[in-house]
């Protein structure tokens, strides 16, 4: 950066605002390790979906009517005689599964390659944080179709917190604004899910980023490509973000909205999985539908909570399988990052930790049948289980040596 | 890495299979042929003189049907149009809600997005299910939705049918009872027009469910054929710009 810059408007604007400094801070000279795989395209594919959220979502916004008496028609009304409606509607909707499964894969990717070791613990807080937040603006989100979907996966939510001992009634009855989801339930649910959640997130989102670039993106080999350098102070191991990894993103992104566009063009309802059939029937708070699941993106949890014989003991563990996560920097203190240098036995405690996130998704769309609340407790132990393991495993795990440099 | 990934997928897989639910009840495919113009068009006329006095399609136009139909304004207005609405009204009902209440023991639903919420196999297996039973104070009941409200209103094209209950034994020993339906009475249409006549109204709820289905697979291939050509060229200059990393 230099001389070059200082005329014209870009110096003009560089005199007084740290534009090119930022370009190159955090775009063309942010040295990335080279050897980013697979995994790494999740983050940036993260931020296009946010994008496209932001985008339909503003659309959304000026036809849909959040009003109890008028939400499920102006609905049908942006599918019908809106133009392009039904594309953004598509869009949003699919966007919101596919933000989980973008999400889910890069805390997969950080799980596995220790991303959230020291020095980058703040980066997972944030993400967690993110995540939690993604949480709160789909469930709300979910409420606004005014399908019965919409309305009894609410009323069973909000009905958690009334679990609580002491205060519960009050808080469910507080957060409702309501003695049933009802009108002003759906108000407030916009609000916050098409201004206060939305604001949150964007500052996170800005906070995530700005500490992965203070300390440097991990790779998956785990190594720390700052510890060698070349006379100009670049990481050896390093190559600029920018032209790099943006050209190599976008066919990350053309891949992905391919196959975002067969779900948008050719499977909107996913079979049931991104919209429900109950919710094409508008929310009747006289007839309680006969199988209330939560979206798939929450199943995981649901399937936790049930699996609780106690109502209030079953939230406390729903709400720790998602706390639990925000201390992995401190219970995996492996000094190995990376999955491919760890032992064998890690490796089969994050196979099992990957298979009961799964198989408790699964088993929190079904009924819930003794047998099946009976794998969903096997599960549940196995996913705590995995965190526990995780403060003895490091003790006798036999780790292979890290290379000093990246390895491909 | 590959052996997680590729495991991972597999367990995934069989979720697909369970993501529509579904009921007891065996039910019949519709083979609704949505690229049938004619289909739709005779199933709009059903609807319109069969369903509509009773149910809404309330969210709707008739302007919008016609156009998609291929069917010109003024045969909508002439021919489809029965309450004396304008071509770009909404598909409402004049019945009063507290008279249908009164009447069948409950408002009938609007149909708007009925084949969405009920599927269109359910839809065309319950039209067809109506049998005589006069215990009902309606004379009729539904193999598919026991005790509904709704008489069959088909039923003087379709004419009459009547429960055979049928007793089979399992090499087990337990019994199943299966319940199939028979025409006693025939209606104006035979049994293989009535069929063509419900799935064809069964195509048209299952276009109205949707009315922009048909513009959206169109554009699909579209928008993927575009995306399949950018990422040759985003490829390619991926791995040019690469050539001097590795």
């Amino acid at each position: 950066m230099g001389e070059k810059w200082n005329k014209g408007l870009l110096g003009w604007i560089d005199a007084r605002f740290p534009l090119s400094k930022m370009w190159y801070e955090h775009l063309a000279e942010y040295y990335a390790p080279r050897n980013f795989n697979f995994w790494y395209y999740f983050g940036s594919l993260a931020l296009l979906v946010l994008v496209i959220q932001i985008l339909t979502g503003v659309w959304l916004t000026m036809n849909y009517k959040p009003d109890a008496a008028m939400a499920f028609n102006s609905v049908e009304y942006i599918m019908r005689d809106v133009n392009w409606g039904w594309l953004i509607r598509y869009m949003h909707s699919t966007g919101a599964s596919m933000f989980f499964i973008v999400v889910y894969l890069h805390m997969f990717r950080g799980l596995i390659y220790g991303s959230f070791k020291k020095p980058r613990e703040l980066i997972w807080i944030f993400g967690m944080i993110i995540y939690v937040c993604l949480m709160a603006e789909a469930f709300m989100g979910y409420l606004l179709p005014w399908g019965q979907m919409s309305y009894w996966g609410a009323q069973v939510i909000i009905s958690l917190f009334g679990a609580i001992p002491g205060i519960g009634d009050a808080l469910a009855l507080w957060i409702r604004g309501d003695f049933v989801v009802a009108d002003a339930t759906l108000n407030r649910f916009f609000a916050f899910h098409v201004i206060a959640v939305p604001i949150v997130l964007l500052a996170l989102v800005v906070l995530h980023i700005l500490a992965l670039h203070e300390v440097g993106s991990n790779n998956p080999d785990g190594v720390d490509i700052k510890k060698h350098k070349d006379e100009n102070g670049i990481p050896l191991d390093g190559i600029p973000f920018h032209p790099y990894y943006t050209v190599k993103d976008i066919v990350g992104v053309v891949v992905f909205l391919i196959i975002f566009s067969i779900i948008v063009f050719f499977m909107p309802e996913m079979g049931g999985w991104f919209l429900e059939r109950d919710n094409f029937i508008p929310a009747d708070p006289l007839k309680t539908p006969e199988h209330i699941v939560p979206l798939w993106y929450f199943t995981p949890f649901y399937a936790i909570l049930r699996a609780v014989p106690d109502k209030f003991l079953g939230v406390v563990a729903m709400g720790g399988a998602i706390f639990v996560l925000f201390l992995l920097p401190w219970l995996d203190r492996s000094p190995v990052r990376s999955i491919r240098y760890r032992g064998g036995i890690y490796k089969i405690a994050i196979g099992v930790f990957v298979i009961s996130f799964i198989a408790l998704g699964w088993l929190g769309t079904q009924p819930a049948t003794t047998l099946y609340t009976n794998f969903a407790r096997f599960f549940s132990l196995l996913y705590f289980g995995f965190f526990a393991s995780l403060l003895i495993i490091p003790r006798f795990e036999k780790t292979k040596p890290v290379p000093d440099r990246v390895t491909s | 890495m590959k052996k997680l990934l590729i495991a991972f997928l597999l367990t995934i897989s069989p979720l697909w299979a369970f993501a529509a639910g579904g009921h007891g009840i065996h039910l019949d495919k519709a083979n609704i042929d949505p690229n049938n113009v004619q289909s739709l068009q005779r199933g709009a006329a059903m609807f319109v003189n069969y369903c509509l006095s009773c149910h809404s399609a309330s969210l709707m136009r008739y302007e919008h049907m016609g156009k998609d139909l291929g069917i010109e304004e003024t045969l909508v207005s002439e021919n489809l149009i029965f309450n004396g609405g304008k071509i770009g009204d909404l598909m409402t009902v004049a019945t009063a809600p507290a008279d249908s209440k009164l009447w069948f023991g409950t408002v009938p639903p609007d149909l708007t997005v009925i084949a969405r919420a009920r599927g269109v196999d359910w839809l065309y297996t319950y039209l067809q299910s109506f049998y005589r039973d006069n215990s009902r104070p309606i004379g009729t009941n539904n193999l598919v939705f026991p005790d509904v409200g709704m008489p069959n209103v088909l039923w003087e094209l379709q004419g009459v049918q009547e429960p055979v209950i049928t007793t089979l034994k399992k090499p087990d020993g337990t019994e199943v009872v299966d319940v199939s339906l028979e025409l006693v009475e025939p209606g104006l249409l035979t049994p293989t027009e009535f069929d063509r006549a419900i799935r064809d109204l069964v195509n048209y709820l299952d276009y109205m469910g949707e009315p922009a289905k048909h513009e959206r697979r169109e554009l699909g291939k579209k928008v993927i054929l575009f995306l399949l050509m950018f990422l040759v060229l985003a490829y390619l200059l991926k791995r040019e710009f690469w050539k001097d990393v590795h």
